[in-house]
């Protein structure tokens, strides 16, 4: 059994006088122990509000969350604010995108680190801040027992991220969401990162829900592949067939975008025309079709379903890009 | 797990000297000599307490370089340090007419200055030097507790309405924009004609009750700022227990802006409580002297002897001036824009 089922999870956001906004709709997806499931998209796909409605930080005011998110078989989308504030860092970890105001300002990282130790282990003050220490340590940070005096501004960007890592890895969490981990560090900082948490993942067990823009990110780190637009999920798929065979237009669209080391010299890249502005809802067709290169007419007029391809992906498109098509790539 | 300590906790002996020798080392080459000794002797004070440089440190390191602040404090310093051993500066009891006799009604003549008395006596024959020496104490209390109890109840508001939004935000909000809408100044005369008796403890009321919605609406509005931020949403993500959100994570970044404001109304309570004093609203009994009462008392004699108004006057004008370069300068040194 999945360590944490997500069906059908949708959130809408409702407003006055306004239409509601549908942020993210029928996602469904399994996350398995010692696994890293990617949650891929662009700005506004409803990547990290999909993480949040996990972990029951969505506003309650003017949001709608429906369907459900079952950890450990347990439903997580209604219990009580109390209980979620008993579950929240014990059994869901989550490291957040911008390390320096993720971090409280004013009080040392080692009482941060050691409150969370002290709220859900029930340690006493002094042993949840050897435990801090041993957490730091952990996660690379040299000489911890006295970085635990010291103020977020006084670590360098990898440390802040590193420390808010081993607040989220405190109470040894079964489930870890990461969101956008890397974004705010620079590339060599970045990899550091990544290695830790892919090393914390295989040595612990826990399961790691990777949100990202970067398919480098997702090359390096993912198992499985969930690929989202507007807030559905188009394409899921193991990371190797991803990226070998991308069928999905979109998912397609976004690899030609990269720049890659073994393309022609002064080739340029191809980026995915118009922009998100440009979509149509679900409920009129295909919301990717008016950017698609591929759109047929039916992909304006009803909107395809998720479907099972014969490769045993997961897509949702009328017209998927042909699987022999795509060039050949090296894989690492 | 003791083993393990005891190892880390050698491991940063040899670092904390290292520290110092390059905090005293920047001093050198930027400050004087004298100043050094003093810095050196904070890092080692410092870093005994904490090894991290908080926001409270970092402000002040900046603040002791501040011209403004330094004047500013030092006038405070001043008044309050008069303010303390003006019992014993007083040469004589502010409340017996000692000169009596040089005061007639007749030719509207009050005690010049004299031997003994070198600011002559008020329109009483009361000694004008002790009484104005004495006086500051009493202005320091009212201005120091009404601003103390305006902040408490500032704080409670805010923190009700910033921490809890919904329902209680708007309720504890519309009651503060009524107090609000009122002038402050009519506001306070109206609470001090509230009470049947008047004296100094309806003047801490009246000028309290005026702060009250303003250090609550600043608050309030910081306190929501902290709210919807990244690392209130970590800890929540953390699941931090609410009390701990509120007081650990949200009021100690929300404090800045209010602690300036604290130090801005200290001055602002002083001017209030002269005026409430000035317009008869303070104590009906004069024997304890008090500046606003001393010029409140000393109108009828604007014309003809203004030095009555001009000495408590000029006390309150320069203590009210002394607070406010102190907010100004904290103001900047809290900034976290310019935090390095």
């Amino acid at each position: 059994m999945a360590l944490l089922e997500v069906r059908d999870l949708s959130v809408r956001f409702v407003r006055r006088h306004e239409p509601t906004v549908s942020a993210v709709d029928g996602i469904s997806f399994d996350v398995h122990p010692g696994s890293t499931v990617g949650l891929v998209g662009e700005s506004g796909c409803g990547k990290s509000v999909t993480s949040l409605a996990i972990m029951g930080l969505l506003p309650q005011r003017g949001t709608e969350v429906s369907g459900s998110a079952k950890l450990a078989g347990s439903e997580l989308l209604r219990l009580s604010r109390r209980e979620f504030d008993r579950r929240r860092g014990k059994e869901i970890g989550m490291v957040f995108q911008d390390p320096l105001t993720s971090l409280n300002p004013v009080v040392p990282i080692g009482v941060q680190i050691s409150e969370v130790i002290e709220r859900h282990r029930g340690l006493s003050r002094r042993d949840a801040k050897r435990e801090a220490a041993r957490l730091l340590d952990r996660v690379g940070i040299p000489d911890p027992t006295r970085r635990l005096g010291e103020y977020s501004h006084q670590l360098s960007g990898g440390m802040r991220q590193r420390a808010l890592i081993a607040m989220a890895l405190a109470c040894e969490p079964r489930l870890l969401i990461a969101d956008e981990p890397t974004t705010a560090l620079d590339v060599t900082i970045q990899a550091q990162i990544l290695s830790l948490l892919r090393e914390l993942v295989a040595e612990t067990d826990t399961a790691l829900i990777m949100i990202t823009h970067d398919l480098g990110v997702v090359a390096g780190m993912c198992d499985e592949v969930n690929v989202l637009y507007a807030g559905r999920i188009v394409e899921r798929a193991q990371r190797h067939e991803l990226f070998s065979r991308p069928r999905h237009p979109y998912t397609a669209g976004l690899m030609a975008s990269v720049p890659r080391l073994d393309s022609p010299r002064g080739q340029r890249l191809a980026p995915i025309d118009g922009s998100v502005a440009d979509n149509i809802p679900w409920e009129r067709g295909c919301a990717f079709s008016p950017r698609c290169g591929n759109a047929l007419a039916v992909c304006g007029q009803r909107a395809p379903e998720l479907e099972t391809t014969d490769a045993g992906e997961q897509l949702r498109c009328h017209n998927p890009v042909d699987a022999t098509e795509t060039v050949e790539r090296a894989d690492d | 797990m003791g083993r393990s300590e005891t190892s880390g906790a050698g491991d940063t002996t040899p670092v904390a000297p290292t520290r110092q020798e390059s905090s005293s080392e920047g001093s050198r080459t930027v400050l004087g000599t004298k100043r050094r000794e003093r810095i050196d002797g904070l890092a080692e004070s410092g870093g005994d307490t904490a090894a991290g440089v908080s926001l409270a440190a970092s402000a002040w390191r900046r603040l002791r370089r501040s011209p403004t602040f330094l004047v500013g404090a030092g006038i405070i310093c001043a008044f309050v340090l008069l303010a303390l051993v003006s019992p014993l500066l007083a040469q004589h009891d502010p409340a017996l007419r000692l000169l009596e006799e040089q005061v007639s009604r007749a030719d509207n003549s009050i005690p010049p200055p004299q031997p003994g008395f070198p600011l002559g006596g008020d329109q009483y024959g009361r000694p004008l030097l002790s009484r104005l020496l004495l006086g500051s104490q009493q202005t320091l209390l009212v201005a120091l507790l009404a601003t103390v109890i305006g902040l408490g109840g500032g704080l409670t508001l805010g923190i009700l309405a910033g921490a809890f939004g919904g329902w209680v935000d708007t309720l504890v909000m519309r009651v503060v924009d009524v107090l609000l809408s009122v002038p402050s100044l009519l506001l306070a005369v109206s609470i001090g004609a509230l009470f049947q008796q008047q004296s100094q403890f309806t003047v801490i009321i009246a000028v309290a009750t005026v702060q009250i919605p303003i250090f609550g609406r600043l608050l309030r509005g910081t306190m929501l700022a902290q709210r919807a931020s990244d690392h209130v949403l970590a800890a929540r993500a953390l699941g931090v227990r609410q009390r701990s959100i509120v007081f650990r994570h949200m009021l100690p970044n929300a404090l800045g802006p209010v602690i300036v404001q604290a130090t801005l109304m200290l001055a602002v309570a002083i001017i209030d409580a002269a005026a409430l004093s000035f317009l008869g609203l303070g104590a009906a009994d004069t024997s304890t002297p008090e500046w606003g009462q001393m010029l409140g008392s000393a109108q009828n004699f604007f014309d003809t002897h203004p030095h009555l108004a001009f000495w408590p006057a000029g006390c309150i004008i320069v203590v009210a001036l002394g607070f406010t370069l102190v907010g100004e300068s904290l103001r900047d040194a809290l900034d976290p824009k310019k935090r390095r």
